[in-house]
């Protein structure tokens, strides 16, 4: 099939206007990341004004994320019964649970919910003094993906879709650059200002179904003939679509029409096909939606999609049935994220490849013995963990640490700026970089410091 | 060849001449297909434009027709069946069904129907669901995200809108009442207004009165314009009461702006005033000292909406325009400002002047335009698009909103969907088959209405709306389950399939239920003849059925108001 391509990269990729001059004094103006050695990796940047993308073409060898695959666990998981476990906290904190796990790694311990991860501990680093102090979904939700304040004047994108705004232009694959599997969060609209152009394509279905049917790309019972019949009907039928075929608009509607059907009849599509993966590594990432989600993930990112969310499939809300609720989902977290993690590492595919894994916030480190909650854990933003791997990322590392219970945090505060910021510098994004608003308003990728966001540097400790 | 120039899913083009090369090569290919003969274009313009001669229904369209004659545009009007989807559409923001289709176009009173069809439009109840609709993305009705406003205070926020645009309310009434009431978010519904606000500032304030109210965007005003404004918001309170989320808004005049605003952000931009102002200036520099017995608020309002004040009735005149024919006399309808100036001086001001002769009746307004000629020329563009776009010299194409099209096709099929919503205490109970256009709140969770760009409510901006197709939303029109099974299951078109009538009627019927027109001689010879070789004539499969309507669903004339 001929596929399209774009060779020709042009700033204006989204009809909105791509200019991010940058000029010496203005960086020093934002100043929250101008460390002395922050310039120094980022000199390239401030010597001449070009568009960040250009930049980044222009120097590939200091990309190290070719691709991120952000695991979403939407809810809030607890940290202490995951990955930043106290032992000693006694029963207030730590409920039935009373095995903890050590790993590869000395000093590093886990839950026992998660053996999988426990042999895997070199692979990845785990954050455990991730801080915002929000304990609203929605709201926490944005500041863990934007990094910005929520509840500013303007409702910025998530990493997911600046991603996908600045990596468009030299990507080339069949798929759609920023992808869900396989429900957008609801709650929140990833696109923000920039439009519908940057929503992730949810692929909707059951990747652990017989097929995996991604919605608008494999449809139960139609042929490719049928397919093709329906499209020839489809042209002879269109008296409108050909009458007004001047009309830039219609013109434009053909031309996405066009795409579309690249998708439908092209060889994009194989990359959701799940049956080419071997049934006995399918069993080994597991055979549940999380596991199955983990290896279409892995799929795309030998198909070289840039942004992958996965969201977690259920939810981590866990106000009630608490303790059953983890007992349920943890351990297909850990064989699905562990397996990713030895999959991609054996593949050669680890080094290029970032994973990001955490919810909006964590869980109230004291157990809520009273009705209606009967032994809930409730909504925690003052500290919480977060595992990533790859792309760039040291594995085998503790960053940070939370007090006697993990009530707070009591050294090196890693703040949503931080991880995005360290995730954006991993893969090439200029994060000082301006976003294009539709109204013309003075929007950046991250908050500069004048914005009163908190921050404490990137991570470097472990890039 | 021009694959090379686009970029697959950025999708942008990168020229437009090879786009057209694209456009006229695919029509080629399409006559091909189609067998059809070289002056098709002719025969099928027929369906959309009346051969009527145009004769100016009043200073509307002479003032239209001024400009467009020194351009040597000659408009066409369109044809009833163009007409009477085109009128559905934009006043109920739903098709006709086939029979009410059917039944005007067989009028035989040529002279009145368009008339009076208009009149019973405008008194049907989905007139004030769909304005509401419109209004609410201004008003930015919302629960959550990115502004708190609760469940509760979204229905209690709708429902004085729509309510509003049920009883035709005068527009004056309406923007004084959003201006200067007082009370509880649940119970009062325009103080919501204040509460969708984000940035809470009274300079916060005023630049979202001045969008709304204004269509200006003042945050490229001069600085001291906008403080002058803000003074007149520099006394409202927020406070909660003893039920959950309940919050009163009110007059409290010892307030000091920037003292107690929401956004850390943005009080950080404003200097620490101690004491409230006590002068304020309306935009254009006029200072007032703001008198100690009165809510601030209705002594700007009191300057504002009056038929002598400029910004506000040419406000809302060239919004309904813009919303009823694709394009505001000042384009964008919401960037008012001296550097973008009117593209027909005139014709605005005489929207204006009618305006204040009805008493803000903007039903009346509504009715004016309909009947005008100039709303019902044809939608095929002239050969110079772009200046008989600007100057009004044909009907502006637009792809549905997204709620109205996914009611559309549920209306063909029969089907609906369900709305919910994630955010709780309380959870919004949303009956089933309600249509979208007919939802409070914009955080109602719909994965279809997001895709298709409903405005997330977060600006009050025109422009969040969004009416473009993406290969995204085209995979889901051509393939999703979520479409194949309203085509396959929905019990309007299983009773129509399944009917025992001959296919010639079928067909019939689905033209006018889709489209709202007969077919042509052409496109039912093409369905008659659709389906396995030799069965022209029979009863079809069922599948084949069912890829016709899927056809029909995905055709520009479906998706797109014309």
């Amino acid at each position: 099939m001929s596929k399209p391509h774009g060779p020709k990269r042009s700033a204006d990729a989204f009809g909105l206007t791509l200019s991010l001059p940058m000029s010496r004094r203005e960086a020093m103006r934002i100043g929250l990341f101008s460390t002395a050695g922050l310039l120094a990796a980022h000199g390239h940047l401030f010597a001449a004004e070009p568009p960040v993308a250009e930049t980044a073409a222009k120097t590939p060898g200091k990309i190290k994320a070719r691709s991120v695959i952000q695991i979403f666990l939407w809810g809030g998981m607890s940290h202490n019964d995951t990955w930043d476990p106290k032992p000693d906290a006694g029963y207030d904190y730590n409920g039935p649970l009373k095995k903890f796990l050590p790993t590869n790694v000395d000093g590093i311990t886990l839950s026992e919910w998660f053996p999988n991860l426990a042999k895997q501990a070199d692979k990845y680093s785990l954050i455990r003094s991730m801080t915002h102090r929000n304990n609203g979904h929605e709201t926490a939700a944005y500041l863990m993906q934007t990094a910005h304040m929520p509840g500013e004047r303007l409702a910025y994108p998530s990493i997911g879709a600046v991603f996908a705004l600045f990596k468009s232009p030299e990507y080339k694959g069949l798929i759609p650059p920023y992808v869900v599997l396989t429900q957008p969060q609801g709650r929140f609209s990833e696109e923000g200002f920039l439009g519908p152009r940057l929503k992730p394509f949810a692929t909707g279905s059951d990747p652990n179904a017989q097929r995996f049917e991604v919605e608008g790309v494999v449809a139960r019972g139609i042929t490719d003939d049928r397919q093709k019949k329906r499209r020839d009907l489809l042209e002879k039928m269109n008296t409108m679509g050909r009458t007004m075929a001047d009309s830039p608009q219609v013109s434009a509607s053909e031309e996405a029409r066009k795409q579309a059907y690249d998708l439908i009849l092209g060889e994009g599509r194989q990359v959701f096909d799940l049956s080419k993966e071997k049934s006995e590594l399918r069993d080994r990432y597991g055979r549940h939606t999380f596991g199955q989600d983990c290896l279409a993930a892995r799929r795309m990112v030998e198909a070289g999609v840039p942004y992958i969310v996965i969201n977690y499939p259920g939810g981590w809300d866990t106000h009630k049935d608490h303790f059953q609720t983890m007992n349920r989902q943890c351990p297909q977290l850990d064989q699905g994220l562990a397996m990713l993690l030895l999959d991609l590492h054996e593949r050669g595919l680890l080094e290029s490849t970032l994973v990001w894994c955490c919810g909006e916030f964590g869980r109230g480190p004291k157990i809520d013995w009273q009705p209606p909650w009967n032994g809930g854990r409730n909504h925690y933003g003052n500290v919480f963990s977060v595992l990533v791997a790859g792309g760039g990322f040291k594995g085998g590392q503790i960053v940070g640490s939370s007090s006697a219970k993990a009530e707070e945090v009591k050294d090196r505060p890693v703040y949503p700026v931080d991880l995005l910021g360290s995730i954006y510098q991993l893969a090439g994004i200029d994060f000082t970089a301006k976003l294009p608003h539709p109204m013309g308003l003075e929007a950046r990728v991250l908050p500069a410091a004048s914005e009163g966001v908190k921050a404490n540097g990137l991570l470097t400790e472990i890039m | 060849m021009l694959n090379e120039l686009v970029m697959p899913w950025t999708g942008k083009r990168v020229c437009w001449r090879a786009s057209l090369a694209c456009g006229l090569s695919f029509l080629t290919f399409a006559f091909a297909a189609a067998g059809g003969a070289a002056e098709a274009p002719e025969t099928e313009r027929s369906a959309y434009e009346s051969a009527a001669v145009i004769e100016p229904q009043g200073q509307i369209d002479n003032l239209v027709l001024v400009k467009l004659k020194p351009l040597g545009i000659q408009p066409v009007l369109c044809s009833d069946a163009v007409f009477v989807r085109r009128v559905y559409l934009d006043t109920v923001g739903t098709l006709p069904t086939a029979k009410e289709a059917r039944d005007f176009i067989q009028d035989p009173d040529t002279k009145n129907k368009r008339r009076k069809l208009i009149d019973r439009l405008l008194e049907r109840s989905e007139f004030a669901d769909y304005w509401a609709m419109k209004w609410g993305d201004i008003l930015r009705i919302k629960a959550e995200f990115p502004v708190n406003l609760w469940p509760n205070a979204a229905q209690a926020y709708h429902h004085w809108v729509r309510a509003s645009i049920a009883a035709n309310k005068p527009y004056d009434q309406f923007a004084r009442e959003l201006l200067t009431s007082s009370g509880s978010n649940f119970r009062v519904g325009p103080v919501n207004f204040y509460r969708a606000i984000q940035n809470r500032t009274p300079e916060g304030i005023a630049t979202a009165v001045a969008l709304t109210l204004m269509g200006a965007r003042a945050e490229s005003w001069p600085k001291s314009e906008l403080t002058g404004m803000a003074a007149f918001f520099s006394q409202i309170g927020y406070k909660p009461t003893r039920e959950w989320k309940e919050e009163n808004v009110f007059w409290e005049p010892l307030k000091a702006p920037g003292a107690d605003t929401n956004s850390p952000a943005a009080g950080s931009s404003m200097l620490p005033i101690k004491c409230a102002p006590e002068v304020a200036a309306f935009p254009g520099g006029k200072e007032i000292k703001l008198p100690d017995d009165r809510d601030p608020r209705e002594v700007f309002a009191a300057w504002l909406i009056t038929g002598e004040n400029p910004w506000f009735t040419r406000n809302i005149a060239n919004r309904v325009w813009a919303w009823l024919l694709g394009r505001g006399i000042i384009h964008e309808p919401d960037d008012i400002r001296n550097d973008n100036p009117p593209s027909n001086p005139e014709l605005l001001a005489c929207l204006q002047k009618e305006l204040v002769a009805g008493r803000y009746d903007l039903k009346r307004l509504y009715r004016l335009i309909l009947n005008s000629n100039t709303y019902q020329f044809s939608s095929v563009p002239p050969a110079s698009l772009s200046e008989a776009e600007t100057n009004f010299g044909c009907y502006g194409l637009r792809r549905l909103e997204a709620e109205v099209l996914i009611d559309a096709i549920n209306k063909v099929t029969g089907a609906s969907d369900l709305y919910t919503s994630a955010i709780p205490e309380p959870f919004t109970y949303i009956p089933p088959n309600m249509p979208a256009t007919a939802l409070a709140d914009g955080s109602i969770t719909s994965p279809f209405l997001a895709l298709f760009g409903r405005s997330a409510r977060a600006t009050g901006m025109e422009s969040e709306r969004i009416n473009k197709m993406l290969p995204a939303q085209w995979l889901h029109l051509l393939n999703s389950s979520h479409i194949q099974r309203k085509l396959e299951q929905g019990p309007r078109l299983k009773a129509l399939f399944e009917s025992g009538r001959k296919p010639p009627e079928i067909i019939e019927e689905l033209y006018l239920t889709t489209l709202s027109r007969f077919p042509t001689a052409d496109e039912a010879k093409a369905l008659e003849e659709y389906g396995r070789p030799g069965r022209a004539g029979r009863v079809k499969a069922r599948e084949d059925w069912v890829d016709i309507t899927w056809a029909l669903v995905n055709s520009t004339e479906f998706l797109y108001r014309h």
